[in-house]
């Protein structure tokens, strides 16, 4: 089921169309990789989605139903890229104030505060000011008002930020927990290698423009460019390398890299060896990361553009 | 709703917790006090006795001058002038008059030293004194007889009454309560407009904007921080309402028992007449407060400062909303908005004096001045100085004027506050009010 179904919005800003005919789904429970350059419109896109905004043309809907932001909006939750607190009120009154924002009650936010407070290791911090706090216990404290509504959609925009490694894991654990718990997540970012960690699906988009959309591992299939690896137990002499159906991108110590030329197969690459009795130790496929993929996209559309911008006016 | 009470709530309870709501909310009662408390203290205060050594070679004057107020004038006979002029300090005088023998009609070579300026009391009351004896003498010279004389002289007081009901009034203390209303008026839409300022730039900058927007509406949290604000200016006026009474109400008992006091340890006459000086000059006061008609003033006064406060918060909180990271660009983006707080200051000051002109008529009805100038011309009298059609007129277009501040000011606002990292000028901000959010 989809949580959430984006149709063919639009968002233009006087100079320039910040979201261009976007369309995608988000299933219920998946977590989904916004990714972008800056500029692209990932904010904007965010802001309409959380009811900050309202599309120029298009339509959200949430839970199946038009998306209806004054009411919706206690089911979401969002952790903007542009956050922060309070700085002079105490960390404890401000979760509240932001849980009871959401629609909870006194006593419903407080409990929520203390299971949450409790799991965190942070009660000692309750009555301390937001500004006496580091940048990273800060971010934990943005984590937890995020969630502690329980939101169906959890947004989250560039979390890692800010964060060393060892919070940085504790939140993806808990990013984790909650997507198994059925919470539907938007991960944005510009970080590939936690995209690839962490989401199921994933959608580029670059100058308001979708570029793809698609699982992860599809996405690896849809791109990958034949080239595999080699491991050897005896490096051959180059003249038993002499075939039509691979070329040698790399050598390497006791390895190949090979791209397989269009027609042939995998096994056609094996024999090649086998036949020469040259020992394999292991084949593996190499796919191209979502950073490369990213890279490339996003190149291959500025390209586009600037043939486009450089043609002459007749 | 329930969101924008609990923003309201919050606005409220951090500003009246900070210890700087309580020192101003009792500095100002204490500050009233000073001002009614101290003045009377230093016009009725027997201060030092000072001694003023008359040398009359006319023979005019001798002990003709009147002891007041802790003067005395002890009249010295046969001295030699330059030599008093010398030592007249040494012998603990204040100061030295010397009268010349003179021609009565032209009189002339009057001289006083002392040895600072003479003050202004002193100078007219000499000069006063010597003009009535000299008057006196020339009548008997003439052959007037001095009854006969007091029997022409007139001495009318006109009663300035007002109104139907011919209330006593007087146009001194309208002044005087019209200025002051009028002022504090200016002031709480300077400070209350910036602390609002203050407020939004603050959520904007620490980058909680954007975190509250996605629960709220940008005009509720908007409208939360000025009603919050409004509400702690409300209750300080409360406070300083009650206090400035209670102070009001005791300030005879506070001089009562104290100039007792002093009598009963033999200040004997001075303290006496000092002490019936002070209870005439408070009784002269509390006739004249009780003759502005405070049953209107007060309520026109909440309304006018919620008024203006309204029509002018939410400009600066437009303008906040525009502020980054370095707040200079602040200063002259506020300009637009302080103008005319400023220029309606300056239209006050002239009603104030002449709360019938067409300067103050019209200043009291356009809304961007009319919560400073329409203060200064109410304790002039309702419908007297201002007919009933006046004051609704104002308040009606101060009512429409901050429907119409607020409605420009709230989409600035929802704009600018999701707005990082570039500079926005004004031109710019006035753009996003027909935009489409």
């Amino acid at each position: 089921m989809n949580l959430l179904e984006v149709k063919h919005l639009k968002k233009h800003y006087q100079t320039h169309k910040a979201v261009d005919d976007v369309s995608f789904d988000i299933q219920q429970g998946s977590i989904f990789g916004l990714l972008g350059p800056n500029g692209a419109g990932k904010t904007t896109l965010l802001r309409m989605i959380t009811g900050i905004f309202y599309p120029d043309e298009g339509e959200i809907l949430f839970h199946g139903k038009k998306f209806n932001p004054e009411n919706d909006v206690q089911y979401i939750g969002y952790m903007p890229e542009e956050r922060g607190l309070y700085k002079k009120m105490m960390v404890g009154e401000q979760t509240l104030y932001l849980a009871q924002l959401k629609g909870l009650s006194k006593k419903e936010a407080t409990q929520k505060i203390k299971y949450w407070f409790d799991k965190f290791d942070i009660n000692s911090w309750y009555h301390k000011k937001v500004d006496e706090l580091s940048k990273g216990m800060q971010q934990k404290v943005q984590f937890i008002s995020t969630i502690l509504h329980e939101p169906k959609l959890l947004i989250l925009d560039e979390p890692f930020s800010g964060l060393d490694p060892i919070n940085s894991n504790l939140i993806k654990q808990e990013i984790f927990q909650l997507s198994k718990q059925g919470t539907t997540i938007i991960f944005s970012t510009h970080r590939m290698e936690q995209v690839e960690e962490i989401c199921d699906h994933i959608m580029l988009i670059n100058k308001g423009h979708k570029i793809l959309d698609g699982g992860v591992q599809q996405i690896q299939q849809d791109f990958k460019q034949g080239l595999f690896k080699i491991g050897l137990g005896t490096m051959p002499n180059p003249a038993q390398m002499a075939t039509w159906h691979f070329n040698i991108v790399e050598t390497h110590d006791k390895a190949f890299t090979v791209k397989m030329n269009e027609d042939s197969t995998t096994n056609d690459i094996l024999l090649h060896f086998i036949r020469q009795d040259i020992p394999v130790t292991y084949f593996e496929e190499i796919l191209p990361s979502i950073n490369e993929v990213f890279i490339t996209q996003v190149q291959q559309t500025e390209t586009a553009n600037a043939r486009l911008a450089a043609m002459p006016l007749t | 709703m329930e969101k924008i009470w609990l923003i309201i709530k919050r606005e409220f309870t951090t500003r009246v917790r900070k210890k700087s709501f309580l020192v101003t909310t009792l500095l100002v009662p204490i500050a009233f006090a000073a001002m009614i408390i101290v003045p009377i203290l230093l016009a009725t205060s027997s201060s030092e006795h000072k001694r003023i050594a008359v040398v009359d070679n006319s023979g005019l004057f001798d002990n003709k001058f009147p002891d007041s107020k802790g003067t005395y004038f002890k009249y010295l006979h046969d001295q030699n002038i330059d030599s008093l002029k010398q030592h007249y300090a040494d012998q603990g005088y204040e100061g030295l008059l010397y009268i010349p023998q003179f021609d009565i009609s032209r009189p002339s070579g009057f001289e006083f030293y002392s040895s600072g300026q003479a003050s202004i009391t002193i100078e007219s009351s000499i000069n006063k004194d010597i003009n009535d004896i000299i008057e006196k003498k020339r009548l008997e010279m003439q052959g007037i007889d001095q009854s006969k004389m007091e029997g022409i002289r007139s001495n009318v007081e006109v009663t300035f009454k007002n109104g139907r009901d011919e209330k006593k009034g007087s146009s001194w203390v309208a002044y005087g309560v019209g200025y002051a209303s009028g002022f504090i008026i200016y002031i709480v839409l300077l400070l209350f407009g910036t602390s609002v300022m203050r407020g939004v730039m603050e959520e904007k900058v620490s980058r909680i904007a954007e975190v509250m927007i996605s629960s709220v509406k940008p005009f509720q949290l908007m409208m939360g921080k000025i009603i919050g604000i409004a509400a702690v200016g409300l209750l300080q006026f409360c406070i300083w309402g009650i206090l400035i009474t209670a102070i009001y109400s005791l300030i005879p008992l506070f001089f009562s028992p104290e100039s007792m006091q002093a009598a009963a340890q033999g200040g004997g006459a001075m303290a006496q007449a000092s002490h019936a000086d002070q209870v005439e000059m408070i009784h002269k006061m509390r006739e004249l407060v009780g003759s502005i008609p405070w049953g209107l003033i007060i309520p026109c006064f909440v309304l006018y400062f919620l008024g203006g406060y309204l029509f002018y918060s939410s400009l600066y909180a437009a303008i906040g909303s525009l502020a980054n990271e370095d707040a200079s660009d602040i200063q002259q983006l506020t300009i637009p908005v302080t103008v005319p707080i400023i220029i309606g200051i300056m239209i006050m000051m002239k009603a104030v004096q002449d709360p019938g002109s067409p300067l103050a008529v019209w200043g009291s009805i356009i809304p961007f001045t009319s919560p400073m100038v329409m203060m200064a011309r109410l304790p002039y009298g309702v419908p007297g100085t201002v007919p009933y059609w006046q004051l609704v007129l104002s308040l009606l277009c101060l009512i429409g004027g901050f429907i119409g501040t607020t409605w420009v000011a709230g989409r600035i606002y929802r704009t600018g506050i999701l707005m990082y990292g570039k500079k926005i000028t004004l031109k710019e901000a006035m753009k996003w009010v027909v935009r489409k959010p």
